[in-house]
C-alpha cells in the first residue's frame, strides 16, 4: 500500500512536470483553456475505458477487446442512423450491445474457464470483424450538429469537454465501487489470491462476469463519445486503442498480476499520458518520439515496483 | 440471479445514455446564440501586399510517406521564397482521427495557415471549422476535407482526367479485354473514391465493354497490407489480367509482389506512382506505365494559395485569381477548387527525366 501511494505521488509530480515544462516549451499555449479542452477531448476516450478495465486488471484478468467493442459500437451507430433510427434510441441500444459483448467475454472466461488474454484477443478480432460486417467500409458522417457539438465543443461557459464530465461521473462511480464497497474488496481479494477468495465465500465467477459486462458497456459508451468527437461513424474507429488503455492502467500503478491498484492512480496516469502527448505535439516533437516516450513510461511503470521490491529484499 | 443483475445494469446504462442524448439537444440551443461572431465574409483585394513571416503548417496524411515528403519540399520552397515561416508535422498512421490533434495544435499555436491532405473529409471538419474561427486559413491539397471546413482545395488534376487516364492505361496494357481489379488506399479516402466512381463510369462505356472489374481491394496505404491484398486479388481471380492502383503506396507494393511472383509479365499493373519508386519495375517491364502529377508542384501551389489567402488577395470565391511564382497564375473554380494541371505519364522512355 505504501509503495502504491508513492507511485501515485510520483505520477502527480510527473503530471506537474508535464504541465510546467509543457507550458514553458510551448510558450504558454499549452496551459490555456483551449489547450485544456484539447487535452481533455483527446484523452477522454482512453480514460473512460480505463475505469472499468482497472477493476478487471485488479481482479487479475485483462480485456483486450475494448477497442473493437468501441469500433463495433461506432459501426452500429452508423448503420442504425442510416436505417432511420433516432439517435435517442440508437445510443441505449449500442450500450446494451457493448454489454452483451462484455458478457460473451465474461461467459467464456468464467463459465468455460478460459484465460482472458486468449479470449479477448479472439474477441478483439471477432468484434472488429463484426463491425465491418455491420457497416462495411463506409463512413457515416451526417449526424446533426446538435449531437456532434457534444463531442466538439466544451460545456458552455467553460473549457471542459462534455466527454470529461462523463468521465468524472464514471471515475466517481468506479472509484467508489472499487474502494468503498464490499464488491470492491472482493475484487482486490480475487486479484490477490483467487483460491483464498473463493474459499472465503466470494462469488469469484459472478464478480468477474459483472466486470467484463461493465467493461463492454463502457467501451460502447466510449464508442459513442469517439463517434461524436470525430463526427464520423466507421468500423475501423479506434483500431489499436486497447494498447493505450492498458498503458494508462499499468502506468497508473495497477499490478498486471492483480490485487493492487487504485482508480486515482489510473486517472493520474491518463492525465499524464494525455497531457504529455499533447505537449510533445504542441512542441513540434515528431510522432515517433511521442510513441517512444509512452513506451518508456510504460516500461518504467512495470520496472519500478520490481526494482524497489528487489532493493528492499536486499537490504535487511 | 445473474441475468437479473445484468438486465438491471443494462437498464441503468441505457437510462444514462438517454440522459446523455438529452444533454446533446440542449447544447444546440445554447451554442446557437453564441456562434454569430465567427466568420465574416471579407472581399478579396488582388493587389494587397504579400504578408511576410506568416506561420505555415504542413500536415500530410502521414509523415515518412515519400509522396508527401516531396510535396512538403515544394511547399517549403514556395514558403521560404515568399519569406514565410514553414514547418511540417503529422501523425505516423493514416488513421481517420489522428490528424485532429494536429489541427487543434496548429490552431493553439496560432499558425496563420494550414496545408492539409485530409485522411477523412468529415472527421477533420469540426476541428478545421474551430481553427478557422480563430483566423487560420485552411488549404487542402491531394485529398479534400468537407467543402465548408476549408478555404481552398488544390486538386492535383481533375478527377476525370486522372480516372479516365488510368482506365485507358490499363486497357492499353491488357489489349482492351479481360478482368481487372482496383487496389485502393483506405476505404474512405475522398480522392480514391471519387476516382473509383469515375473509373466505373468509364468502364461502362462501349469502348471498354470487354473489360470486367472484379473487385476493389483496400490496402490502407500500408505497404504490407497492400502487398498481401495484391496477393489475395491474384489468388481470388485466376483470370485477372490487370490491376489499377491509384495510390503511390499501393502501386509500389503491388509491383514488388508481381516482380517476385509467377504473375510477372502476365498481369499488367498501372496506377499512380512516383518515378523513383517505380523506376526499377518500369525499366524491367513488370509495369508498363504509371501516372502522376508532380507532388512538389502540388505542395508549392498549396503554399502559394495559403499565402494569397492570408494576405487577403483571395478569399476562396470562384473566379478569383492568384499568382503562384514559376507555376503561373491560377483561377479558383467551383466549390473553391484549384486544379494543378494534367498528370504526367511515366514510361520506359521518359522516366529517367524525373527524380522525385
Amino acid at each position: 500500500m505504501k509503495s502504491l501511494l508513492r507511485w501515485e505521488s510520483a505520477l502527480f509530480v510527473l503530471l506537474v512536470l508535464v504541465a510546467v515544462v509543457g507550458s514553458a516549451a510551448t510558450g504558454g499555449s499549452f496551459l490555456t483553456g483551449q489547450g485544456a479542452f484539447n487535452v481533455g477531448s483527446d484523452l477522454a476516450v482512453v480514460a473512460l475505458i480505463a475505469m472499468p478495465l482497472t477493476l478487471v486488471v485488479v481482479a487479475a484478468e485483462i480485456d483486450l477487446s475494448v477497442a473493437s467493442v468501441l469500433g463495433l459500437s461506432s459501426a452500429l451507430i452508423g448503420m442504425l442512423w442510416n436505417a432511420g433510427w433516432p439517435l435517442e434510441a440508437i445510443l441505449p441500444v449500442v450500450i446494451v450491445v457493448g454489454a452483451v459483448c462484455g458478457a460473451i467475454n465474461g461467459f467464456l472466461v468464467t463459465k468455460l474457464g478460459l484465460p482472458s488474454l486468449a479470449v479477448t484477443i479472439g474477441t478483439l478480432a471477432l468484434y472488429r470483424g463484426l463491425a465491418f460486417v455491420v457497416l462495411g467500409d463506409q463512413a457515416v458522417a451526417d449526424f446533426p450538429d446538435s449531437y456532434t457539438q457534444f463531442g466538439t465543443t466544451p460545456v458552455p461557459g467553460t473549457w471542459i469537454p462534455y466527454s470529461i464530465v462523463l468521465f468524472v461521473v464514471l471515475a466517481v462511480v468506479f472509484g467508489l465501487l472499487l474502494h468503498a464497497t464490499t464488491f470492491g474488496r472482493a475484487v482486490f481479494a480475487i486479484g490477490a489470491n483467487e483460491e483464498a477468495a473463493r474459499f472465503s465465500g466470494i462469488r469469484v465467477k459472478r464478480i468477474k462476469f459483472i466486470l467484463f459486462v461493465l467493461t463492454g458497456a463502457v467501451a460502447a459508451l466510449a464508442g459513442i463519445v469517439y463517434t461524436l468527437r470525430y463526427a464520423s461513424a466507421r468500423a475501423d474507429n479506434g483500431t489499436g486503442l486497447e494498447l493505450n488503455v492498458v498503458t494508462a492502467v499499468l502506468l497508473g500503478g495497477v499490478s498486471i498480476f492483480g490485487g493492487r491498484g487504485t482508480i486515482g492512480g489510473v486517472i493520474l496516469a491518463a492525465l499524464v499520458l494525455g497531457g504529455l502527448t499533447d505537449a510533445l505535439i504542441l512542441d513540434d516533437i515528431a510522432n515517433e518520439v511521442v510513441k517512444l516516450v509512452t513506451g518508456i513510461l510504460l516500461l518504467a511503470s512495470v520496472f519500478a515496483p520490481a526494482v524497489t521490491k528487489r532493493l528492499r529484499g536486499a537490504t535487511p | 440471479m445473474k441475468r437479473a443483475g445484468f438486465a438491471k445494469r443494462a437498464a441503468v446504462l441505457a437510462a444514462a445514455a438517454v440522459l446523455l442524448a438529452g444533454c446533446g439537444g440542449t447544447t444546440k440551443d445554447n451554442s446557437g446564440g453564441s456562434s454569430g461572431g465567427g466568420q465574416t465574409q471579407t472581399t478579396a483585394n488582388p493587389n494587397a501586399p504579400t504578408a511576410k513571416d506568416l506561420k505555415i503548417t504542413f500536415l500530410p496524411k502521414q509523415v515518412n510517406n515519400p509522396y508527401f515528403t516531396v510535396a512538403q519540399g515544394g511547399a517549403e520552397k514556395a514558403s521560404t521564397a515568399l519569406g514565410e515561416q514553414f514547418k511540417a508535422t503529422g501523425p505516423s498512421d493514416a488513421d481517420a482521427s489522428s490528424q485532429v490533434t494536429y489541427i487543434n495544435t496548429a490552431a493553439q499555436q496560432g499558425q496563420n495557415a494550414l496545408l492539409l491532405a485530409a485522411n477523412d473529409s468529415n472527421a477533420v471538419a469540426p476541428a478545421l471549422k474551430a481553427a478557422r474561427k480563430q483566423g487560420m486559413k485552411v488549404v487542402t491539397f491531394d485529398s479534400d476535407a468537407a467543402a465548408d471546413a476549408r478555404d481552398v482545395f488544390i486538386n492535383q488534376a481533375s478527377s476525370q482526367e486522372i480516372a479516365a487516364g488510368q482506365v485507358k492505361l490499363i486497357s492499353d496494357a491488357i489489349g482492351g479485354s479481360g478482368e481487372i481489379a482496383i487496389l485502393s488506399a483506405t476505404a474512405n479516402a475522398t480522392n480514391q473514391n471519387a476516382w473509383i466512381d469515375i473509373m466505373k463510369q468509364e468502364l461502362a462505356k462501349p469502348a471498354y465493354a470487354n473489360i470486367k472489374l472484379d473487385e476493389i481491394a483496400y490496402g490502407n496505404d500500408d505497404d504490407q497490407t497492400s502487398f498481401q491484398k495484391t496477393q489475395g486479388l491474384l489468388q481470388a481471380h485466376p483470370n485477372l489480367k490487370g490491376i489499377i492502383s491509384p495510390t503511390t503506396v499501393g502501386v509500389a507494393a503491388a509491383a514488388r509482389y508481381l516482380d517476385s511472383s509467377s504473375y510477372k509479365g502476365k498481369v499488367a499493373l498501372t496506377g499512380l506512382g512516383t518515378p523513383n519508386q517505380m523506376r526499377k519495375f518500369i525499366q524491367d517491364g513488370t509495369v508498363g506505365s504509371v501516372e502522376l502529377w508532380d507532388p512538389a508542384k502540388l505542395g508549392e501551389l498549396a503554399a502559394y494559395a495559403a499565402v494569397a489567402l492570408s494576405s487577403g488577395q483571395i478569399t476562396g470565391q470562384q473566379g478569383e485569381k492568384f499568382k503562384a511564382g514559376d507555376l503561373g497564375e491560377y483561377t479558383i473554380g467551383a466549390k473553391g477548387e484549384v486544379v494543378l494541371g494534367p498528370p504526367l505519364t511515366f514510361t520506359k522512355d521518359n522516366i529517367d527525366k524525373y527524380n522525385f
